[in-house]
């Protein structure tokens, strides 16, 4: 079997600690910057459709994706761009996939909701909650009959809770043994309505009822899901079966772009407890300073950095043209 | 046909299945089944017999009662390397699968713009009069031929089966692939060597002259037999099987009905909104002109499938009703 230390194509291994985690908070960084620059386009009306962003969700990405091989395999959801960014995607193929353009990863034809990419094992975000559930699992039972040693991540919401098929995945998934991580990010909300009005029992209680190896952790702390995800992955890739990682975090903005008033759901005082109080970029940024691994001078040249990156991203996506429509009906058929 | 002359072999429609597959099993360490009771059990309709033994049970899986997430498995399966086979053992049970068919199956290679491909067959059953009821007895092909993305396969015969489950298994599409569970015991002549049948071909079942049966699976051995009797009243019946609801062979069936003028079509799913009303509407935009009597559209009564079999029974088109339909059509 491939291991990661093997594998030439990651080098994550020979990285330092102090490397790794700097680059944990860059990759933070970009996804939030980038998240800024979809809400800008959404309000200037240069985004079309629907825009759900992941501001406040970083370390769960980030620290997940950094455990993983170019390789492996990630499922994705509605809310999906910080978890395409951390896999390793490219923001100006984004930005133009998100606008619709030719140039973007799906040549205009999935937008913000199917962002997928072979290239970096993105199998695909998904419009349908819960809808991606055996995609990933079904990759992992490829991964183990193949004996390529690849590790499918399945990305879901707490509101993928309420469907059933999570449910016959997981069940196949222990039964079979497959490489295959279930990620619940609770981020407290399905849609408008918090998760306690839609949640019996617990939430590991679920995985541990199919005898599934079950962990919840604090998903602002970048590197407690980093520690945790790494110890799940080489345990599945080592044929040692699935697990479910709860990681509890917040959705800083809407459901999507446009939900603005929300007080009928949930206080101004709790988003603020959390930006100030649990903001996963601000955590990592002290324990980066408080180590002596970076100054605030040097963390602030990254943030500058990723944000030359991101608006070139931009200006690249809105220059881009949009697809011929002689394309309309390519690729309904391989 | 193949062109050496070996003896011609007769094989029922199950063997042909099965034959199909073990081919496929052989040529392909990608390709796999799973399914409900697909293993030891060989399926209920013991198509299956006899495939894990040889190709064992990491290829021919047994899972729980679980379709939604079993064919999610498969779509995932066939995203990242595979070619799954997955068994759905009653068609009616297709109500549980419908996300991941129509929302992730039909739907991953288009909104990747191209990157993905899903190379997954779905092999499942129709058809009515095995005192099943409700729930046992549907035949749901229209649905799934509605949805961009999905390719639809209807067989009529051993000899169908086998090419056409062969070509499904080597597309690098969703593929719903229907067999008529009265059928298998058919018996037909089915060659031994490797043969595919091309999507998006029909079959002339029968030649004739006066009138057009369009028929899909378990209405072809229906049209076939009215056109047995047609014959004696001194009808010329042409039988066109479509063998695809899609890809669909248009021109196949508008050429047949330019020559008769007239057509009746037969599919055993629900005549409302289904099979039937779209291959009349193919046949009203293409041979409106040469038509001598409106298109006759036959299919499953709009009922739910009932127990009682003097109930059942009239629910489903039978050659003595074609025959009535095809004379009322073809007297001046």
């Amino acid at each position: 079997m491939t291991t990661a230390a093997s594998n030439p194509e990651i080098g994550r291994e020979s990285s330092t600690e102090k490397e790794k985690w700097l680059r944990a908070y860059r990759q933070m960084v970009r996804i939030r910057l980038f998240e800024e620059q979809v809400n800008e386009l959404y309000t200037r009306a240069l985004m079309p459709g629907l825009a759900h962003l992941y501001s406040g969700q970083e370390a769960v990405a980030v620290g997940i994706c950094e455990a993983l091989r170019r390789d492996d395999y990630i499922t994705s959801t509605h809310r999906g761009h910080g978890h395409c960014l951390a896999k390793g995607a490219s923001p100006d193929r984004m930005f133009a996939e998100l606008l619709g353009k030719e140039a973007g990863y799906c040549r205009g034809k999935g937008g913000s909701m199917h962002i997928a990419d072979p290239a970096t094992g993105n199998l695909g975000a998904n419009a349908i909650v819960g809808g991606s559930v055996g995609i990933a699992t079904g990759a992992a039972f490829a991964s183990k009959r193949l004996k390529n040693g690849r590790v499918a991540i399945c990305f879901f919401g707490e509101g993928a809770l309420g469907q059933g098929s999570l449910y016959e995945v997981m069940n196949l998934a222990e039964l079979w043994k497959l490489p295959v991580i279930y990620v619940c990010e609770n981020n407290l909300y399905n849609e408008y309505t918090h998760f306690s009005e839609t949640t019996a029992g617990t939430i590991l209680g679920r995985a541990l009822a199919f005898g599934m190896e079950a962990v919840a952790i604090d998903g602002q702390d970048v590197r407690r899901v980093h520690d945790v995800a790494a110890r799940l992955v080489e345990r599945a890739r080592a044929g040692n079966g699935p697990a479910f990682l709860q990681a509890d975090t917040y959705r800083y903005s809407g459901h999507h772009v446009g939900d603005i008033n929300r007080e009928y759901y949930r206080s101004r005082q709790e988003e603020q407890f959390w930006k100030k109080e649990r903001d996963p970029i601000q955590l990592h940024a002290n324990w980066l300073i408080a180590q002596g691994h970076a100054d605030s001078a040097a963390l602030e040249k990254m943030t500058v950095e990723a944000r030359t990156e991101i608006e070139g991203a931009v200006k690249f996506a809105v220059a881009a043209p949009y697809p011929s429509v002689d394309h309309v009906d390519e690729d309904v058929y391989a | 046909m193949p062109e050496t002359a070996t003896p011609e072999r007769e094989l029922t429609f199950a063997q042909a299945v099965r034959e199909a597959l073990a081919e496929e099993l052989r040529r392909d360490e990608c390709v796999c089944i799973f399914g409900e009771d697909v293993a030891e059990a060989g399926t209920p309709f013991k198509v299956l017999s006899g495939l894990v033994e040889e190709f064992g049970s990491d290829r021919v899986i047994d899972t729980p009662i679980s379709e939604a997430g079993f064919t999610g498995i498969g779509v995932g399966a066939a995203m990242t390397g595979l070619r799954p086979v997955v068994d759905i053992m009653f068609g009616d049970f297709l109500t549980l699968t419908m996300d991941q068919m129509v929302n992730q199956a039909a739907k991953a290679h288009y909104m990747s713009g191209g990157h993905w491909k899903v190379p997954m067959v779905m092999r499942t059953t129709l058809g009515a009069t095995r005192r099943s009821a409700a729930q046992h007895s549907q035949s749901l092909h229209a649905w799934f031929s509605h949805v961009p993305g999905l390719k639809v396969v209807l067989p009529s015969t051993p000899y169908d089966a086998k090419g056409l489950l062969k070509t499904a298994v080597r597309d690098d599409n969703p593929v719903v692939f229907f067999e008529d569970k009265m059928m298998y015991k058919l018996k037909g002549p089915v060659p031994q060597e490797d043969y595919t049948i091309p999507f998006g071909v029909a079959d002339v079942k029968r030649a004739g002259s006066d009138i057009t049966l369009v028929a899909t699976s378990s209405m072809v051995q229906v049209a076939l037999g009215a056109a047995v009797l047609l014959e004696k009243e001194g009808i010329s019946a042409e039988v066109v099987d479509p063998r695809t609801t899609w890809p669909l062979d248009e021109k196949t069936i508008v050429d047949s009905v330019k020559k008769t003028s007239r057509a009746i079509v037969l599919d055993e799913g629900y005549g409302r909104y289904g099979a039937t009303a779209e291959i009349a509407a193919v046949i009203a935009e293409g041979a409106f002109y040469d038509l001598d009597a409106p298109v006759k559209r036959m299919g499953a009564m709009h009922v739910p499938i009932p127990f009682s079999p003097p109930l059942e029974d009239v629910t489903v088109p039978t050659d003595e009703g074609v025959v009535a339909a095809a004379r009322e059509m073809c007297r001046k």
